[in-house]
């Protein structure tokens, strides 16, 4: 079972989150073009090692984390929100 | 018949006598008895058949790597097939039998498989059904699944009961710094160490007694270990096995809590599937010896040598009385002194020549001899023997019983959970573990110690290596070197016999021979992974702990290769088999999934519900009156609420609170829609979209101040709805200042329908003018008070089609605003409606649901383009246009009638052309209703290219899964007041 350390919660099971997707997707704006768009949902990269991935904390405090697995082992090198905001209060209570 | 029971032997409490009844008969046992010690007590050599071959089986072995020994316990809806008679405890009234047997495992008709063997070699199966000559013409799949059934019963184990599990079973958890899997001498030596270092440990054992290996020895104290064990602190888990490790140090545990117990307190669970997790797992699984294949190896009374050890000691059982024990290592020595002391007769054949052992001397050994073949067909005869230089049968001995230990084999299956293979080790020819960067170690015999005390040490260090990769300490420290005999092992896994159609089994449970191994060979199954599956070597229900080896060690010499390059297959959970009981736990029935109810679920009940689920949630279906079946019921609430007032309970739609200056901006973002000018106090049907242009969910959202909104989503999509918006707002749009908050559960909510609803309400609130046609005009919204100052939200918004209103109210009030409502609504000839009526209502209508959005459909699809904005961009804006969603002849949503009005027809009818009745046709019906307004059928769904295209032709309804076809044609999806008069009335 793979644990994942919620930098609100604590460490937890996986089957309190829910899978997200790529987290270094950017998002083109709205009115982007049907291309740009195709590429940001359609293409993904396989990667074998560690990548970067967003996971929802959805039976928990209901954050969206970015969290760097391996592919291969589920070895997890670390958890952040997602919003830089959030992001700046966990490092500031480090 | 003469019992084998030795009055000075074994750990049983001879105080307690137990019976127990074999295939109907009675016989006695002691406490501390496995079902196997006393079955060889008792002198019953006969436990099972095989799977293919029907061939007589006895007990192999005296734990879990047995695979002869399999029988069913219990009886009716207690049935337990396939249960290793090594492990089961042996309890007061224990009923066992025999399987795979027609009609006892003593005389079995289909034994005649074993004459018919060349047609039930390797891969039989897969050639017959698959289509190879002469079966061409049963070619494929479907002849495959039409003798399946029959197959599987000539050749499957015992029998499931088919009834419903009357036992009880637990999920449970626990955390722990230390997980000490088995309690050996390595285990044991660990788990003391790290509770003295103030580690919180827990030790689990698969055996009723902790010991191991120490319970086969006559001066093991058990109860001393168990004390000192406790007395440390240490959680001791016994009955319980490790059948899984998992990421991050997660051990999935099976307790067996009342297998053992003839009548259990029915308030107990049967078993406990445990998760731990743990800091640190330390293994100490022990290492299990091996059979040789050789010429009918498989004759009731062929066990391994260390389980006749186990059946003396600790049962008192002398498992036979002229015995040759054929081995290739020291393993065997001790005990062939100590049979012999205990009165039997012991000759051991050594494969190797040159060696020098110590012994009393009461016992004969040949060097350099190997057993050749067995004689005997229900028992053991005599043995021929071989000399191991030149195979061929040079003596025969008589005997009842051969012993077998062809080496060792670590249990590294816990490693190979996560996938570390094992390497192999050419001195000890055995596989042992690799290291690991995750927190495991490895103890004992299961990395390759076969002394005591090189075990003890090595579980020591283990701990050592525990706490310093747990960064408690820096220490040194090291493992002793694997092995540990006088003599080397000289490796010995098949003694070829010389005459054709021989039975040397490597695989004792499913058959499988050293010829099939050949046969796999030769037809090019060479990888271990396609041998395993065209064999099935290794996939019976003990994964091949026996065989595996030799099996492996076959493969590289037809290879010309060494074992580790033939390489080994992957263990995988669990260890041994874990019941489906222990899986589901309490999750069974009624708790299968959670339940969800509305807060005035018990008011709709004591109204007259009828309840149905949708998701998680009950909610009404209809309300009978009297003798009134579905049908009758929703027809007349439909009808009520065209003709009056009806009353339906809609909480379970999802609510959302949206706040924050930037809301506005949010919404007209995630809305297909305008939302930028949408006023306060107004309320607006909405649609989202995914990413990729295809409708997600519609519902509307109200504007109850400049920063502030209340957004209802349909019942399904609540919970997708709620995690999206948050992942845009955390995600992509954070510098957008709203947040987002789900209040589903905090609202109960009320649709209030029909040419009447304004009078009702009127009655219910404190001010009438509130909900006037002037201060609430159609998608107005007022926060105002119920009768008895309830603070309420209404919103005149139409589902049905007619004057109608969605009233909001605190759920703690709900029960108060239905008594209110319904009070009021009966004065006007009202009713209370279910979820049946409101979708014949909504059919009426045109409106679509989840049964219509079912994530293929798009905005245009649906009929609803001109939701789409063209002034702003949204999501899935710029795909909504993409590719084949602007093919011209997509599925556009429509109404249905039968061309025959007295006709009906179902959801799920697929829509063909006249001539054309086939395959995915032109169209799909996704729902239909009784129209009490039009007075016959109708349904909505979906045809390519829409009403434009189809309008007046007469198309076909075909309903092949209920051999049904009636005439259709496609109307316009409003199948009622087109034009909305009614509900802006
Ligand atoms: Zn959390």
């Amino acid at each position: 079972m793979i644990r994942i350390n919620c930098p609100y919660c604590g460490e937890r099971d996986h089957s309190e989150f829910s899978y997200g997707g790529d987290a270094t997707i950017n998002y083109p704006s709205l009115d982007a073009s049907e291309k740009e768009w195709t590429e940001a949902i359609f293409f993904r990269k396989n990667i074998k090692g560690f990548q970067f991935e967003t996971w929802h904390h959805s039976n928990g405090c209901r954050m969206w984390l970015v969290v760097e697995r391996s592919t291969v082992t589920h070895e997890i090198k670390s958890v952040k929100p997602c919003h830089p905001n959030l992001q700046k209060v966990v490092e500031n209570n480090k | 018949m003469k019992t084998r029971r030795l009055d000075n032997y074994g750990k049983i409490n001879r105080d307690k006598i137990l019976s127990f009844s074999w295939d109907k008969k009675n016989y006695k046992g002691f406490e501390g008895d496995t079902l196997a010690s006393a079955l060889l007590a008792n002198n019953i050599g006969i436990v099972g058949r095989s799977f293919k071959y029907h061939r007589p089986r006895g007990i192999f072995s005296s734990g879990v790597e047995e695979s002869g020994a399999l029988v069913t316990i219990g009886s009716k809806d207690r049935r337990d097939p396939n249960v290793r008679a090594t492990t089961q405890e042996l309890y007061n009234g224990l009923e066992a039998s025999g399987q795979n047997a027609f009609p006892n495992v003593n005389f079995d008709l289909a034994g005649i498989n074993n004459y018919l063997g060349r047609f039930f070699a390797a891969g039989f199966y897969y050639k017959t059904f698959m289509g190879i000559p002469p079966f061409e013409w049963g070619r494929g799949t479907a002849i495959w699944m039409f003798f399946e059934k029959f197959i599987r019963k000539a050749a499957g184990m015992g029998s499931a009961s088919g009834l419903p599990d009357p036992d009880s079973y637990e999920h449970a958890h626990d955390f722990c710094d230390l997980i000490v899997v088995g309690s050996g001498p390595s285990g044991v030596a660990a788990a003391i160490e790290a509770a003295e270092k103030k580690l919180d440990v827990i030790l689990v054992e698969q055996d009723s007694l902790v010991g191991g290996d120490q319970l086969a020895e006559n001066d093991f104290d058990n109860s001393q270990t168990k004390n000192q064990l406790e007395n440390l602190g240490i959680k001791i888990m016994t009955r319980t096995t490790a059948f899984g490790l998992y990421d991050n140090c997660v051990v999935g545990l099976l307790e067996r809590v009342t297998d053992h117990i003839s009548s259990p307190n029915l308030n107990i669970p049967r078993q406990r599937f445990w998760t731990i997790r743990a800091k640190h797992i330390i293994v100490g699984a022990g290492a299990i010896e091996r059979h040789i294949a050789f010429n009918n190896n498989d004759i009731p009374g062929v066990m391994t040598v260390n389980a006749s050890k186990h059946y003396l000691n600790r049962y008192g059982v002398l498992s036979g009385k002229r015995i040759v024990i054929a081995t290739n290592n020291d393993s065997v020595y001790e005990t062939a002194q100590q049979l012999s002391e205990a009165g039997a007769n012991v000759t051991v054949l050594d494969s190797r020549i040159n060696f020098e052992i110590k012994t009393n001397k009461s016992f004969e050994i040949r060097k350099g001899y190997v057993p050749y073949n067995i004689n005997g067909s229900k028992k053991i005869d005599s043995l021929d023997i071989s000399k191991s230089e030149n195979i061929n049968k040079s003596e025969t001995i008589n005997c009842d019983q051969v012993l077998l230990s062809g080496g060792w084999s670590p249990a590294v299956h816990l490693l190979s959970h996560r996938g570390i293979r094992p390497k192999w080790d050419y001195s000890n020819a055995c596989f042992l573990p690799s290291d690991t960067k995750e927190n495991i170690t490895l103890v004992g015999s299961a990395r390759g110690l076969w002394n005591k005390n090189d075990c003890i040490a090595s579980g020591i260090a283990g701990t050592t290596d525990a706490l310093n990769r747990l960064g408690i300490s820096k220490t040194n420290y090291f493992f002793p070197k694997p092995g540990g005999w006088k003599n080397p092992i000289q490796p010995l896994y098949e003694v070829k016999y010389k005459k054709s159609r021989s039975k040397s089994f490597v695989d004792y449970q499913h058959d499988v021979t050293t010829d099939d191994v050949r046969l796999a060979h030769r037809e090019g199954f060479i990888s271990v992974e396609h041998l395993k599956r065209y064999t099935t070597l290794g996939m019976a229900n003990d994964q091949g702990k026996m065989g595996n080896i030799i099996g492996l060690s076959l493969m590289a010499e037809l290879l010309n290769k060494e074992i580790p390059e033939v390489g080994t297959t992957v263990f995988r959970p669990p260890y041994t088999p874990v019941s489906i009981g222990a899986l589901s736990g309490r999750n069974v029935g009624k708790h299968f999934r959670p339940l969800r109810v509305t807060p005035m679920h018990q008011w709709n009940i004591d109204h007259g519900a009828k309840m149905i689920e949708v998701g998680l949630y009950q909610r009404p279906w209809y309300y009978p009156k009297e003798n009134e079946t579905l049908n009758d019921s929703y027809i007349r609430e439909a009808s009520t609420v065209r003709k009056t007032v009806g009353i339906c309970d809609v909480t379970s739609l999802g609510k959302i609170a949206i706040q924050g200056p930037d809301s506005t901006e949010f919404l007209n973002r995630i809305y297909s829609n305008g939302f930028s000018k949408l006023q306060v106090g107004k309320a607006r049907y909405g649609i989202m979209l995914r990413d990729d242009g295809i409708v997600m969910d519609d519902g509307t959202s109200w504007r109850l101040a400049e920063n502030e909104y209340f957004m209802t989503t349909s019942t399904s999509e609540a919970a997708k709805v709620m995690s999206w918006l948050e992942e845009l707002l955390q995600t992509r749009w954070t510098d957008l200042n709203v947040n987002v908050t789900s209040v589903s559960e905090q609202w109960a909510g009320v649709s209030v329908a029909g040419p009447k609803s304004r009078e009702v309400l009127n009655n219910c609130v404190d001010d009438s003018l509130d909900v006037s046609n002037n201060n609430l005009p159609f998608m107005g919204v007022t926060s105002t008070f119920l009768k008895g100052n309830i603070p309420c939200r209404i919103a005149r918004i139409s589902f049905s089609g007619e004057l109608a209103f969605e009233v909001y109210v605190k759920s703690d009030f709900a029960n108060t605003m239905m008594d209110l409502l319904w009070e009021n609504a009966k004065k006007y000839d009202g009713c209370l409606y279910g979820l049946e009526a409101l979708g014949t209502l909504r059919v009426e209508k045109g409106h679509v649901t989840a049964a219509e959005l079912d994530g293929r459909v798009t905005i245009d699809d649906a009929g609803l383009s001109k939701m789409a904005s063209t002034k702003k961009s949204y999501i899935g804006s710029a795909m909504r246009k993409r590719g084949v969603l602007k093919n011209n002849d997509r599925e556009i949503l429509v109404g249905f009638f039968p061309t025959n009005l007295k006709e009906t027809f179902n959801a799920g009818t697929i829509v063909c052309e006249k001539n054309n009745i086939k395959g995915q046709g032109i169209g799909r019906i996704t729902s239909v209703t009784y129209s009490p307004e039009l007075g016959h059928w109708i349904g909505l769904g979906f045809v390519k290219g829409g009403l434009d295209k189809w309008k007046d032709t007469n198309l076909v309804g075909a309903d092949p899964v209920r051999n049904k076809q009636m005439n259709l044609k496609v109307v316009s999806p409003h199948m009622i007041d087109p034009k909305g008069e009614r509900m802006y009335a």
